[in-house]
This record gives structure tokens, C-alpha cells and sequence, in this order.
């Protein structure tokens, strides 16, 4: 699902945030991304979903070579990943239901039938009963149980998730976790960049120390 | 083809909610841009009322040819002769004194003028089309005839219709200029809106970015913005321009009266407010087009 041929990533003007990595991702699986603030986690989830361009090296997506498509080609790479990101960026905006409806539209998903879907996604992370909240006024977990919805309502074949359970208190991060571990359970490759590994115990866990993949 | 049709209808309600969300800013937007297109559009109405105002004064141009007033009969026939074989003249009409005289009491106010003098003051007269109507043609051919015995005077009926024309056609082309300084100031009006727009939806198109928008899925609800202002600026002219007709008709029907004129000042017909609409709504798409390029770069 996910290779990694000797990617580095060099930020100007010399800072190596990638060195070398080499690695690969199987369908279905599930990942832990561990490693001290800065270790590169953000950077490599960054060149998967094409955000950044590797310096070295090549990043390949379903057999696509991420780090060479044409920008054009882009969203179509993009409309099969589930991003949910380290500051959420929700939209504030708009409503809970409108935040998750926003990829469907994007896809082109007529109405009836997106509305549906968003439901469904809502309702799986359990935040169907507040989808007219503005984001605002939903709690931190909720915010990222928001954030989840949105990126799995277009049903991904792959999850990535940048620091989800960070700033949560244990319960709720554990209530976060279970709902990856569920992803993972009916087939979606979830690769979670985490401090915290122990609350996905079924992981294969990767630990990056200053831009290397440890052994 | 569904899916492009939901696209646009998302964008569309998207596009009419972010003009619904600022009723004061899109008011005043709209006011600015209905007033810059009235104006040309109203001196392009006032030029076409012009026009069919003085609708027969831009025939081909004709030359009076009048006799003395003691011609006899048979000098008035030879200038009917020299007229028919005078190779400039295309045509001729003769005008009798007599018919002269009764189209003139006919006319408001001359009877009683003409009532008072004792003898027909008009003498006979020939109405002369010529070949060629370029001006110095026209100028040699009322110099030759006014050289001929019998003839007492010339006059050359173009000069004030030719006027009028340049007038007219100085007219077209100030209200041309108007209407595209005006034009561009509109394309500058909504250039600005839709920068300011992007400015403020950054995160949006961000995050759309990022979950998989193309790049016209991004533009589409600005540019329907865009169109959708340009459209109401449009009607706001239309309605600007349609109030000062009304208004302006009592008192135009009135002068043209004193004048013995019948005239009613037209408002802007069907086919003219559609073209008006449709040049303000391409206006609009225009500037948000141009404006979109020069943005969005920028993410």
C-alpha cells in the first residue's frame, strides 16, 4: 500500500527532517509512527498524501509515485486517503454535518446520497446527535471524533492520522483509539503517527529517531 | 454529467449564500456596480431615442433648387430639361408655387403669416437627389445649377442632416468610451471583492485542497459569485435606467409638444436589458476570473 525507497526530506537551509527511510506498508495493516517531537512522524505522513515532495528517494501510493504526479492528478490521489491532522482543521464556519459533507461534495456526490453517507459517519463515531453543533461548541474529543468522520466518510483505503489522541484526556483518547482500531478491523490500512503506542496494542510500531527508522 | 450538475448546483448555493451572508457589503457592491453600468446604458437609450426622434433626418441628402419668382412657365420647363440631362442628377422633383404655398399654411402657425401677405411668396422650386452624394460632389453640382439662368437660389439640404449624423456618431462613441472605462471599473470592482473573499475562505480552500478539490471545483463558487454580483449590478441598472424613463417621460412628451412634436421617450426593450444583463454578468465572471488567477496561486 505504502513504500518508502530511501526517502530523505530536507527542509531548507539544511535541516534533515527524512533520512533514508526505507519501508513498507501491506494493505489492511496497521502502524504506529513513534518517536520525539521532531523525529519526522508529520514529515513522512506529509509525503504520503503528497503535501511535501520527498528531496530523495520515492514515495509510491497503490504502486503511484507520489513525489512525481502532475498537480492536477492530485486530488485524485488525495480523494482515497483519510487525513485527519494534528490541528484537526475543521472548518468553524459551518456545522458538524456540513464539516463531513465537504469531502462528498468535493467528490461530487449527490446530495441525497452524501447526506446519507455523512450520517452513517457521524453515527460511527458517535457524534450523530450532535450534528448540528458548530465545532466550536464540541468538546476536544468530540473535535477529533469530528475529524475522523470527515475522513473516513468517503471510505479511504487508507487512514492517516497525525497525533489524533494528543491533548485528550485517557478515556477519551482510549474511545479515539478503538475507533482506528475498528477501521483497521474491517480492512482499511490506518498508519497513526502517536506518543502514545500502547493504546494501539495490535500495531506494528515504527519508531523514527531524528529523521531515521530505528530498527 | 449528474455529477458536474451537482457540483455546479453546490457552488451556485454556495456562491448565493456567501452574497446572502453580507446583505449590507453586497448591497453596496451592487449599488456601486448598477450605477457605473447605467450610465452608459442610460446615454446609449437617450442616443437611440435620439436617433428615432430624427429617423427621416438622415435620408440621402437632396438639393433645393429654387427659380425666380417671375420665371415664366417656359423657363421653369428648361430647367426641367438642363435637369434631365445633367449627367450628376439621379432624379428630380418640381415643386409649383401653388403646392408650396398649401404645404406651408398647413403648417402650425404659418397660415395666418402667409394669409397677411399679399402674392404667394414662394416662387417654383425643383427637389434634385444626386448621383453621387460625397460633399465635394454635392458642392459642384449646387455650384453648376446655381450658374444657370432662371435659378435665384440653391440650398444644399445635407448640411444639417450631416451634422445631426456626426453628432449622432460623435454620440456612439463617447457613450462607447463610457461604457468601457465604466466596464473596466466593474471587472476592477469584482476583482477586489473576490480577492478579499479569498483572503477570508484561506482555511477552506486549504482544507479542500487537501481533501482532494480540484482546482476548478475551488474556483467555481467565486466565479458564479462573480457572475451572480455582475448579474445584479445589471439589474440594478436596468432599474435605474427604466425609473429615469418614466420620470423623464411626462416632462419629454410635454417639450416636444410646444415643438408640435409627437414624441415618447422608449424605455430599454427586451432585447437590449438581456444584453445589458448578460455583458454586466460576463463583467463580473471576468474580474473574478482574473482575480482568481492572480489568488489562488498563492496556496
Amino acid at each position: 500500500m505504502i513504500q518508502f525507497q530511501q526517502v530523505s526530506k530536507r527542509y531548507p537551509p539544511g535541516q534533515d527532517a527524512l533520512v533514508d527511510v526505507t519501508l513498507d506498508v501491506g494493505p489492511g495493516e496497521l502502524v504506529t509512527l513513534a518517536g520525539h517531537s521532531g523525529a519526522g512522524k508529520s514529515t513522512l505522513l506529509k509525503l504520503v498524501a503528497a503535501m511535501e515532495r520527498p528531496s530523495a528517494g520515492a514515495v509510491l501510493v497503490n504502486g503511484q509515485n507520489v513525489g512525481a504526479l502532475k498537480p492536477a492528478a492530485l486530488p485524485y490521489l488525495r480523494r482515497n486517503l483519510g487525513l485527519v491532522f494534528q490541528d484537526q482543521k475543521l472548518l468553524f464556519d459551518r456545522n458538524a454535518f456540513a464539516n463531513v459533507m465537504l469531502p462528498l461534495s468535493i467528490a461530487g456526490i449527490p446530495h441525497k446520497e452524501a447526506s446519507r453517507r455523512a450520517r452513517a459517519a457521524l453515527d460511527k463515531v458517535g457524534l450523530l446527535m450532535r450534528e448540528r453543533a458548530m465545532p466550536i461548541a464540541l468538546s476536544g474529543g468530540e473535535q477529533q471524533r469530528l475529524a475522523i468522520a470527515r475522513a473516513v466518510v468517503n471510505r479511504p483505503g487508507l487512514l492517516l492520522a497525525d497525533e489524533p489522541t494528543a491533548h485528550l484526556d485517557p478515556d477519551t483518547a482510549r474511545d479515539v483509539a478503538e475507533i482506528f482500531l475498528d477501521f483497521h478491523q474491517v480492512g482499511v490500512t490506518v498508519v497513526v503517527a502517536t506518543y502514545d503506542g500502547a493504546l494501539f496494542p495490535q500495531a506494528r510500531a515504527l519508531r523514527l529517531d531524528h529523521g531515521r527508522l530505528q530498527p | 454529467m449528474n455529477a458536474w450538475l451537482t457540483q455546479h448546483r453546490h457552488a451556485l448555493m454556495l456562491s448565493l449564500g456567501r452574497l446572502a451572508a453580507t446583505p449590507l457589503n453586497t448591497l453596496l457592491s451592487i449599488l456601486a456596480m448598477g450605477i457605473a453600468l447605467a450610465l452608459p446604458a442610460g446615454g446609449q437609450l437617450l442616443l437611440d431615442n435620439a436617433r428615432l426622434a430624427l429617423g427621416g433626418a438622415t435620408a440621402p441628402p437632396q438639393i433645393s433648387v429654387f427659380l425666380a419668382l417671375d420665371a415664366s412657365q417656359g423657363e421653369v420647363a428648361a430647367i426641367g430639361q438642363r435637369l434631365a440631362a445633367t449627367p450628376g442628377v439621379s432624379a428630380f422633383r418640381m415643386i409649383p408655387r401653388a403646392e408650396a404655398l398649401s404645404h406651408m399654411r398647413a403648417t402650425e402657425g404659418l397660415a395666418a403669416v402667409l394669409d397677411s401677405l399679399p402674392d404667394n411668396p414662394f416662387p417654383d422650386a425643383y427637389v434634385v437627389t444626386p448621383r453621387d452624394d460625397a460633399p465635394h460632389a454635392l458642392e459642384q453640382l449646387a455650384t453648376d445649377i446655381s450658374a444657370w439662368s432662371g435659378v435665384a437660389h440653391v440650398q444644399l439640404d445635407s448640411a444639417w442632416a450631416r451634422r445631426l449624423d456626426a453628432l449622432l456618431r460623435l454620440g456612439r462613441a463617447a457613450v462607447g468610451l463610457l461604457a468601457g472605462l465604466l466596464g473596466i471599473g466593474v471587472v476592477a470592482i469584482t476583482f477586489n471583492i473576490i480577492r478579499l473573499q479569498v483572503l477570508t475562505q484561506r482555511g477552506e480552500i486549504e482544507v479542500s485542497r487537501l481533501l482532494g478539490a480540484t482546482d476548478s471545483f475551488i474556483r467555481r463558487p467565486f466565479l458564479w459569485f462573480g457572475l451572480l454580483q455582475g448579474l445584479l449590478g445589471g439589474l440594478t441598472a436596468w432599474a435605474l435606467v427604466f425609473a429615469a424613463t418614466l420620470a423623464l417621460r411626462g416632462p419629454v412628451t410635454d417639450l416636444a409638444s410646444l415643438y408640435g412634436l409627437h414624441f415618447v421617450l422608449h424605455g430599454p426593450g427586451p432585447e437590449i436589458a438581456t444584453l445589458w444583463l448578460g455583458l454586466a454578468a460576463s463583467l463580473g465572471w471576468l474580474g473574478a476570473g482574473l482575480s482568481l488567477r492572480q489568488y489562488l496561486r498563492s496556496f
